[in-house]
């Protein structure tokens, strides 16, 4: 039991970098206990409340969370556009570690790869997502798409690159 | 490790650390190749060649001072990549504000078993 979490929680924050030129690392702290975490972002009447981060509704979610298992998103944004990302389950270490692959559906050719890690002190879960594409081309490419649209279709796009769990 | 061999944008360019360096240090102040190569301890023609890519795509100017010529950093491409990873923190960044809240919700429903991290 502890009382420091608020004087912690000013680590909310995510930060994005790109470490590789073909690779998005992703990282955030949240002031909860790693398994609940972990549930959150595996579970799919969990990830159904937060992923869309207010842009999109999902229209449909599975996950068969195990190696070789198959999960997919499909979602609609606020603006009407349809799209998707599905991938399949390569690592599963529970409440710590998940490898997952991931296609978007507006760039079917592109398969990136999600390193989803969670570590957890005092209480409080570190999340590190690692995203690395085939490369930096596909970046590249829905980089240049979305700067042309307009910051709506911008974010769908950049959702392309993002992957989550 | 595969790259692309040609370098058009600035993504491309500060993909590489050692130019990434040059446009550290060029961000303190204008220098000439001399100078980047005492700083960064490389040798001349290795400066050099990282400096016609940054000037290829924008990212250094140079000028003729005498007999050097002195190199300064020319930001505007940088903002491309800051645009597009600032778009891909937004977007995280609600996404995690809207997994806060299902955390405390599921922190609270678990609250009998589950007290670490919260305040007596």
């Amino acid at each position: 039991m502890n009382t420091q979490h608020t004087d912690q929680s000013g680590a909310r924050r995510a930060t994005v970098t790109t470490p590789a030129d073909n690779q998005i690392l992703i990282t955030r702290e949240f002031a909860a206990p790693r398994h609940l975490v972990y549930r959150a972002s595996t579970e799919p009447a969990l990830i159904r409340r937060w992923y869309h981060a207010n842009r999109a509704e999902f229209r449909s979610i599975e996950v068969d969370l195990r190696v070789g298992g198959a999960w997919r998103y499909e979602m609609t944004a606020h603006n009407g556009f349809e799209f998707s990302f599905h991938g399949e389950y390569r690592e599963i270490v529970p409440d710590e570690h998940v490898v997952s692959t991931e296609i978007y559906s507006g760039v079917p050719d592109a398969e990136a790869i999600n390193s989803l890690t969670l570590t957890e002190k005092d209480g409080r879960t570190f999340m590190e997502i690692l995203v690395t594409h085939q490369s930096k081309e596909y970046r590249d490419a829905h980089l240049a798409s979305g700067m042309e649209d307009g910051m709506q279709d911008a974010l769908d796009l950049l959702e392309s690159l993002a992957r989550s769990l | 490790m595969a790259r692309a061999a040609t370098t058009t944008d600035a993504f491309n360019a500060v993909a590489e650390p050692r130019r990434r360096e040059i446009l550290d240090a060029l961000a303190g102040a204008e220098l000439s190749v001399n100078d980047l190569v005492e700083r960064l301890g490389v040798a001349q023609p290795v400066v050099s060649k990282h400096l016609r890519v940054l000037r290829e795509v924008g990212l250094v100017r140079v000028r003729e001072d005498g007999r050097q010529r002195i190199y300064a950093l020319e930001p505007g491409p940088l903002r491309a990549v800051y645009d597009w990873v600032r778009g891909y923190e937004r977007l995280w960044t609600e996404r995690f504000e809207l997994l806060d809240t299902v955390l405390e919700q599921l922190q609270a429903d678990t609250g009998d078993d589950e007290n670490e991290g919260e305040a007596p």
